[in-house]
């Protein structure tokens, strides 16, 4: 039977504000599936054209898959949403880019033919979900050597980085975190994030958080505007003495949800619905897990290759923040400057937070954004370093393109 | 300390035991840039098992949250105030426990006027205010509501309900005087009067939208969200509320018209509460909310401090609470499970009784009679009310399925019996017949199977003695309609085991029956009481008194239908055989009545004919009746019906036929429908001298069912 690739389009991404993990944070009471149940409601509401019967497909990512994060939490997720039951679900781990993946696995899907449309996302919610509850790693890794003990530490593999390019020093990362926020800060101020946030209805019983009672999220809680170095050049390095690694130059522990829309372009015109970024490749690759934060660079080449294209031809990043010192590495191969306007304009998850799994359609929503109110640019990527040395790429054309003026 | 906090403190020390509801105050941002929000959250600390409640130190909490508020508001610190509830619940009205212990006409007033003054300063705020209705909302919790500006409702929202009047109080905290100037007095009467004595009925939140109490609805994943949005767009003017103008005219009249003729049809004006509510709609015609507020103060006070509360509280608890841990009840861990039940009999009772277990336990029942003609007729009477329930939607396809393919028919008690665990008979009323049937089963069906019977009024251990193992007989008496009729009572026999009554409790129990443990003794509970209370009607008919004085006589009680229209649907012959067993059994007390033997014996199936769309007595009877010449008053007759009752009540607990007096009233209210003003009916004896007068004692100790010395 005669196939034919179907171009895939990102409709539309929304996510919840993202939390601090733990018991002042404002998620501390909140299960994890209510909240990517309100992001897909959000998504939902936000496209009316869409009826939810055609949606062919429920994929949603978390990393520790027990619990509230656990029971297949694609098909949870969507009965708890008010989807009919026709519609399926399932649930997707890449550590760190669960949601990148889920995007990816049914965009291989809508480009195949299987499905028109799906909801993509992922969700974590660390407080409820520490980073490695439950796991088990086998002892073979240790005693053959397979991989360093530090291999699953992320902030240890961050330090290895340093190690491995002694040029990204704490004072880099240090100037490359305080920018972070600085942009994060001037994008809220100009209404950036807040249209693709959903409010939350957080519930407090304890008064360690502050007020009790129930109230509303609408703004991302990790946040620290005003940041200086002065501010990052004392904090603790944790993952090692006299180490360049620091609460203040890394993403946090952070508890939040995302969802995004992900259709055929044919579909997604002829039910009237946005085209926000096209699909141009994806790839996925593996690096010795003790430089895990390397990752993005050897999945980028195989994603450009893919493409046929060049670093060059790439006018908008969204890498995503799990430490200073890995983007630094990815734009020091590339030659691109630490202070770049082309990279994460909005700034990124040193100031917004990084719920695990739920991350990668942060990056694409933001993506969306910029494609949208700068039409001379053409391709934009997103990436980010996945635990036990993955990296993970896909590249995006902006359906607003005026062409070369 | 303002007044208010003063009244709510002397309040609050007459009830130390109250479940504390706090109201905690959260500010934060409105989405759209509306402005700084507080919402007071009302939460008692307990999960949804344990829902909030409203008493005096609960007040007080929500006082303090608005003195908060309030100077927010005028301060200009925020643009608005909500009020929502924990998770499931928003909040289900004044705490009983604490209206229960008022002995005081000024204690019961406090108590109203505590509510209004903290309540009304929600609509007095320099902020619009918002209730967000997200879970069970009831009576005083409906009022916090109604007192705000503005009202949504979650579409999860499971009940929503005025009760009081169900309980013999009226909606005192704003509800009588708010809801119709909101939503008509037509819609208000409905949802005060009309569900209240419709056995308490609640309303969904699509209900609570429809009626145009909540201004708008949201699905219960979101809905705090999409209130708080909502609210965000009211206040910044994107949405404008439009509410339906109140017709002030004849509209009102003619509401509060219906509601007396509902509160008439369902308690003929023995209890105060309907009308003492009604009084105060009609009166809030005219807009003037402190009068109402007054009225309702007024009300409240007077209605605490009656007996038709304290009735209705303690009839409520009796079936809310007695009624799910049945006293006597041997301890559940003895209970064998049940996973096979065979009906002997085919008729219509046993193919009821078929139904109920199949819905309720879907395990196998097998049927049995002693030709294929009546088994076939059982088994299809089941399945086409398998395919009603199908039909209005109440079971799926598949569910009627699992329940067809799980009944059946068969002539040999031995093939259908061999493996049951429990089985019933229900076969024609008479000893030896019974006695016959259960040595049958016997012989066939396990050693560990219970043999219940349905007799209404024949000796449990006599139909056992003559078993190898009288020990697992147990007496299993439903009420007709089976399906409708809560009560169960649960018969011990004299040998009858604990083993045996503890399956027995645990298949009451998921047939979501009232059970009561009940002595073997003749005709059990509410048929004795119902046929002495019958007998002495028949009796001052047969002396003389004419059937209309008779029957009015009886009507200040309020029960659900006159004596007669009773008799009628029992069935004469039924009450006949009934009034003959327990004549044998004492015939000091239970009468024959030869009017009804000759009624009964001319083939009639009852004492009226419905011609005219009113009971009138049918002329076939009258010419049956013979009188004799002693005249009574309605006061002569009531007074000889209540003695009677009284009396008979008395040697019931002498006999220990139950265990306490509050055990005859959980049987009247839930197998005969007597009302909760009444409180079954002890309370009501207690109340009316009649039990001090005839058997020297009170029932009940004062403060059970009545207001505390």
């Amino acid at each position: 039977m005669p196939r034919t690739v179907r171009d895939v389009v990102f409709v539309d991404g929304v996510r919840t504000p993202f939390g601090k993990a733990g018991p002042k944070g404002i998620y501390h009471e909140t299960r994890a599936d209510d909240l990517v149940v309100k992001a897909i409601r959000e998504l939902l509401r936000r496209n009316p054209g869409l009826d939810p019967k055609k949606v062919d497909e429920v994929a949603i990512a978390a990393t520790t898959q027990i619990g509230d994060q656990g029971l297949t939490i694609g098909r949870t997720a969507g009965i708890l949403a008010g989807l009919p039951t026709s519609v399926p679900g399932y649930s997707i781990d890449r550590m760190c880019a669960g949601a990148l993946t889920a995007v990816t696995t049914v965009a291989g899907s809508v480009a195949f033919g299987a499905y028109d449309v799906a909801i993509a996302g992922g969700v974590e919610h660390m407080g409820r979900h520490p980073m490695g509850e439950g796991v088990d790693p086998n002892p073979r890794f240790v005693s053959e050597k397979l991989v360093d003990e530090s291999a699953l530490f992320m902030g240890m593999t961050a330090e290895n980085l340093h190690d491995r390019y002694p040029q990204i020093t704490k004072q880099r990362a240090d100037e490359y975190a305080v920018r972070s926020q600085e942009k994060a800060a001037k994008a809220y101020a100009n209404g950036k994030i807040q249209a693709d946030l959903v409010p939350v209805s957080v519930r407090r019983t304890n008064p360690e958080g502050g007020e009790t009672g129930w109230g509303l999220v609408t703004a991302d809680e990790p946040m620290r505007p005003g940041t200086t170095l002065e501010n990052l050049a004392g904090l603790k390095t944790p993952f090692r003495v006299h180490g360049r690694v620091t609460a203040g130059n890394a993403a946090g522990l952070n508890d939040g949800a995302t969802a995004s829309l992900i259709a055929s372009e044919d579909f997604a015109r002829e039910n009237d619905l946005p085209v926000k970024m096209r699909l141009v490749s994806y790839a996925f690759a593996g690096v010795e897990p003790e430089v895990m934060g390397y990752g993005p660079i050897p999945a980028t080449e195989k994603a450009l290759a893919q493409a046929g294209l060049s670093i060059s031809d790439i006018g908008l990043f969204e890498i995503n923040e799990a430490f200073a010192v890995q983007v630094l590495a990815f734009l020091d191969h590339y030659g691109i400057a630490d202070d770049d306007e082309r990279v994460n304009q909005y700034g990124g998850a040193i100031a917004f937070g990084h719920p695990l799994a739920s991350s990668g359609v942060r990056l694409m929503t933001q993506l969306a954004r910029q494609f949208e109110e700068q039409p001379h640019v053409r391709y934009g990527l997103t990436t980010m370093c996945v635990g036990f040395g993955m990296g993970a790429t896909v590249i995006w054309e902006n359906p607003h393109f005026e062409g070369d003026k | 300390m303002s007044t208010t906090a003063e009244l709510l403190k002397g309040a609050a020390e007459l009830f130390p035991g109250e479940v504390v509801t706090q109201a905690h105050v959260r500010h934060f941002d409105l989405p759209l840039g509306a402005g700084r929000f507080a919402l007071i959250t009302l939460d008692n600390g307990h999960d949804h098992t344990k829902p909030t409640t409203l008493g005096p130190q609960s007040l007080a909490n929500i006082d303090a949250a608005i003195d908060q508020v309030e100077k927010e508001a005028a301060d200009g610190e925020i643009v608005g105030v909500g009020v929502t509830g924990k998770p499931f619940i928003f909040a289900v009205g004044a705490d009983l426990k604490g209206v229960e212990l008022l002995k005081r006409h000024e204690d019961a007033l406090a108590i109203g006027k505590g509510g209004h003054d903290v309540f009304k300063r929600l609509s007095k705020l320099a902020v619009p205010t918002f209730a967000y209705y997200n879970g069970a909302a009831m009576g005083g919790g409906v009022e916090i509501g109604l007192h705000c500006s503005y009202r949504t409702v979650s579409a999860a929202l499971p009940a929503f309900s005025l009760p009081e009047v169900f309980l013999g109080l009226v909606p005192g905290w704003g509800g009588c005087t708010l809801l119709p100037n909101l939503i008509g007095a037509d819609k208000a009467v409905s949802v005060i009067i009309e569900n209240s004595l419709n056995q308490n009925k609640q309303l969904k939140g699509k209900q609570v939208y429809e009626l145009g109490i909540a201004d708008a609805i949201f699905e219960g994943a979101d809905f705090l969200e999409q209130s708080l949005i909502w609210t965000a767009s009211v206040l910044k003017g994107e949405i404008e509320i439009e509410r339906p103008v109140i017709d002030r005219g004849e509209a009102w009249d003619q509401a509060v018209a219906k509601g007396r003729f509902i509160a008439d049809g369902k308690v003929h004006g023995a209890a105060p509460a309907a009308y003492r509510a009604l009084d105060i709609i009609a009166a809030a015609k005219n807009g003037d909310l402190q009068q109402g507020y007054d009225a309702e103060d007024q009300a409240l006070a007077d209605l605490i401090m009656g007996g038709e509360l304290r009735s209705g509280i303690y009839a409520f608890n009796l079936v809310q609470k007695r009624g799910k841990r049945p006293a006597g009840a041997p301890d559940k861990s003895l209970a064998r499970p049940v996973t096979k039940v065979g009906v002997v009999g085919a008729g219509l009772m046993a193919s009821q009784l078929a139904l109920l277990f199949l819905r309720r336990l879907e395990v196998p029942v097998v049927l049995t009679d002693i030709d294929q003609e009546r088994v076939d007729k059982g088994v299809g009477y089941v399945h086409a009310e398998i395919d009603k329930l199908l039909g209005k939607g109440r079971i799926n396809q598949d569910k009627a399925n699992r329940l067809k393919a799980l009944v059946s028919g068969v002539l040999d008690k031995a093939e259908g019996f061999s493996d049951a665990d429990f089985v019933i008979e229900a076969v024609f009323e008479e000893m030896g017949v019974k006695q016959q049937v259960f040595a049958e089963v016997e012989a066939v069906a396990p050693a560990h199977a219970i043999l219940a019977t349905n007799t209404s009024s024949l000796s449990v251990t006599e139909m056992a003695s003559k078993l190898k193992h009288p020990e697992r007989v147990v007496g299993f008496h439903f009420f007709n309609p089976v399906a409708i009729l809560p009560l169960l009572e649960i018969v011990r026999g004299e040998q009858t085991d604990d083993a045996s009554l503890a399956t027995a409790f645990g298949v009451a129990k998921k047939l979501k029956k009232t059970a009561v443990l009940v002595k073997d003794a003749p005709a059990f509970v509410v048929n004795r009481i119902l046929t002495r209370f019958m007998g002495e009607i028949q009796n001052v008919i047969d002396e003389g008194t004419p059937v209309e004085v008779a029957e009015k006589a009886v009507e200040p009680l309020g029960l659900p239908m006159s004596p007669l229209v009773l008799l009628e649907l029992v069935g004469p012959a039924i009450g006949l055989h009934v009034s003959e067993t327990l004549n044998k059994a004492f015939p000091d007390r239970f009468t024959v009545s030869p009017n009804l033997k000759a009624v009964v014996e001319a083939g009639k199936r009852g004492f009226y004919v419905y011609d005219s769309g009113k009971p009138e007595l049918d002329p076939e009877v009258a010419a049956l009746l013979k009188q004799g010449d002693t005249v009574l008053t309605e006061e002569q007759v009531r007074a000889r019906v209540l003695d009677a009752v009284a009396q008979e009540i008395g040697l019931m607990l002498d006999e220990g036929v139950v265990a306490e007096a509050q055990d005859i009233d959980l049987c009247l209210i839930t197998g005969a429908g007597w009302p909760f003003h009444l409180g079954g009916i002890t309370p009501y004896l207690d109340r009316e001298g009649v039990a001090e007068r005839v058997n020297g004692k009170r029932f009940l100790e004062p403060g059970v069912a009545s207001v505390p010395a």
